[in-house]
């Protein structure tokens, strides 16, 4: 019988982190802020029909980077959760996060006990109440969670982005003025992205039950050019 | 509660409906026989019609237990989604969680997908919740929806009626149903005509109610005293909206008035 080689549990732990590391860093990021109304999104895809941002349920919004059937899986996996609570109790019922903590828990099964971890990052997204403030919980490849408090990078080039957009953040400033800093961000090594390589979601108060909102292509060359 | 994650092969899809199933949320349909099952609240007379730029949905607001009142304001007419209402007769607990069950059926599909339903698909979907209710119609909780909506590829109205096995029929100008729906359908035949507008619908649709409510025990006519109308629902192209008591009330006042110059011994 042969007996496999030991590998110290701090090596496999590594090995892991820097595999989902690598496959993630390879994908475009994404920047999820506050505003004055709310919480815009703002993700650099190429694609029109494959989404990076999604409506969970009324007030909660996903975003996902990293290999797309993953995070695409956690998605649906997202809504279902939210849609069943709902109507097991009652719509008001649902939040971000209880969701948060079983897509941590979730992540983190994965990560120690599966072959191969996955290769995501996502971030869920609560609208605030009245005066609540909106929620944004960015979740890692090996379960950690962090609240963020004002706006959360993720992929791609994530620290360099993050330093771009810091510097550029104020408290409650206007979507037109999230959007473009965040364009801005996003946009690396001289390279200026256009609206075809955006996609862009909100999550505003309109007095309507649900706040997610896509931004049609016309409205973000709108909103980019304005000022 | 775990995430809701499933294998490939066991995947419910856009589903809600087979996703609560896997989940053990749907209720078994009692095993053993209960015929006659007694004090379960029934509602009564609702009726749908086309006209020239949209549909009109309405239902009293009476539920009866047997030969008695049950509730006073019951709701039988609900928004299923942006585009499309349905409305209810039968036994009246398990057709508010049906509708409910619906509603949450389309929106689920809508966020999975990331598209709308056709308007057929979800009267096909609505076709097979009331087939999965059969066990229980075979008991005596029957629910018989209507369901209506705007077709965005047509562009049209339309109305589809079930029968309790589930069976799904088209019809092209107006339909009742529920204990009054005999005298309602009668009231909109003499008055119909498919060049109506929307306040025209309206109107007929409530006057419907209103003669039903004449006839039949079931239904509840508009009652000024307590400030109970028929919940009236029109859709069109831009939606969904439910028609405000105010407006409510001046028909009925009309319709009062037009009984009161019969001589009201009719």
């Amino acid at each position: 019988m042969s007996m496999p080689f030991y590998v110290a549990p701090e090596q496999m732990m590594k090995d892991r982190a820097d595999y989902a590391r690598k496959g993630i860093a390879r994908g475009r990021a994404l920047i999820g802020t506050r505003f004055g109304g709310g919480v815009l999104l703002c993700a650099e895809n190429p694609s029109k029909s494959l989404h990076k941002l999604s409506e969970i349920y009324d007030r909660i919004a996903f975003a996902g980077v990293g290999k797309y059937n993953e995070f695409d899986q956690l998605r649906v996996a997202g809504i279902r959760h939210a849609d069943t609570k709902g109507y097991a109790y009652s719509r008001g019922d649902v939040d971000a996060r209880g969701l948060a903590n079983l897509y941590a828990q979730y992540l983190g099964q994965v990560f120690t006990h599966e072959v191969k971890p996955l290769e995501v990052e996502i971030l869920v997204v609560e609208l605030g109440e009245g005066s609540q403030e909106s929620q944004l919980y960015h979740i890692l490849y090996d379960g950690t969670v962090v609240d963020e408090s004002n706006f959360s990078v993720l992929g791609g080039d994530s620290e360099a982005i993050g330093d771009r957009f810091g510097e550029m953040y104020r408290e409650g400033w206007s979507s037109e003025e999230a959007l473009r800093s965040a364009v801005s961000a996003l946009s690396t090594n001289g390279h200026t992205l256009e609206v075809k390589d955006l996609e862009v979601a909100i999550l505003e108060d309109t007095g309507a039950r649900r706040s997610f909102r896509r931004v049609p292509a016309a409205e973000i060359a709108r909103l980019m050019g304005s000022g | 509660m775990a995430l809701p994650i499933f294998d490939v092969a066991s995947d419910p899809g856009p589903s809600f409906f087979e996703l609560v199933k896997r989940l053990g949320l749907v209720p078994d349909a009692p095993a053993t026989a209960a015929a006659g099952l007694q004090g379960v609240p029934h509602g009564t007379t609702i009726a749908a019609l086309r006209h020239a730029s949209g549909v009109v949905m309405a239902g009293d607001r009476r539920a009866t237990e047997g030969n008695l009142i049950a509730n006073r304001t019951i709701e039988k007419v609900f928004p299923a989604d942006r585009l499309s209402g349905v409305a209810i007769a039968g036994a009246a607990g398990p057709a508010v969680e049906m509708v409910r069950l619906f509603q949450v059926q389309l929106e689920h599909y809508e966020k999975v997908e990331g598209s709308l339903l056709s308007l057929e698909g979800k009267a096909n979907q609505l076709a097979q919740m009331i087939r999965a209710n059969l066990p229980m119609a075979m008991q005596g909780l029957a629910v018989v929806p209507l369901f209506a909506g705007w077709d965005t590829e047509q562009e049209q109205g339309r109305i589809f009626t079930y029968d309790v096995a589930g069976g799904r029929y088209e019809e092209v100008a107006y339909y009742a149903t529920g204990s009054g729906g005999r005298d309602a359908r009668a009231t909109i035949k003499l008055g119909f005509s498919p060049e109506m507008n929307e306040p025209e619908a309206i109107r007929l649709a409530v006057k419907a109610l209103f003669e039903a409510a004449q006839e039949d025990s079931a239904t509840g006519g508009p009652d000024p005293v307590r400030g109970i109308y028929p919940v009236v629902a029109a859709i069109g192209p831009d939606g969904y909206r439910r028609v405000e008591d105010s407006e409510l009330a001046e028909i009925a006042t009309a319709l009062t008035e037009e009984l009161r110059s019969r001589g009201a011994r009719q």
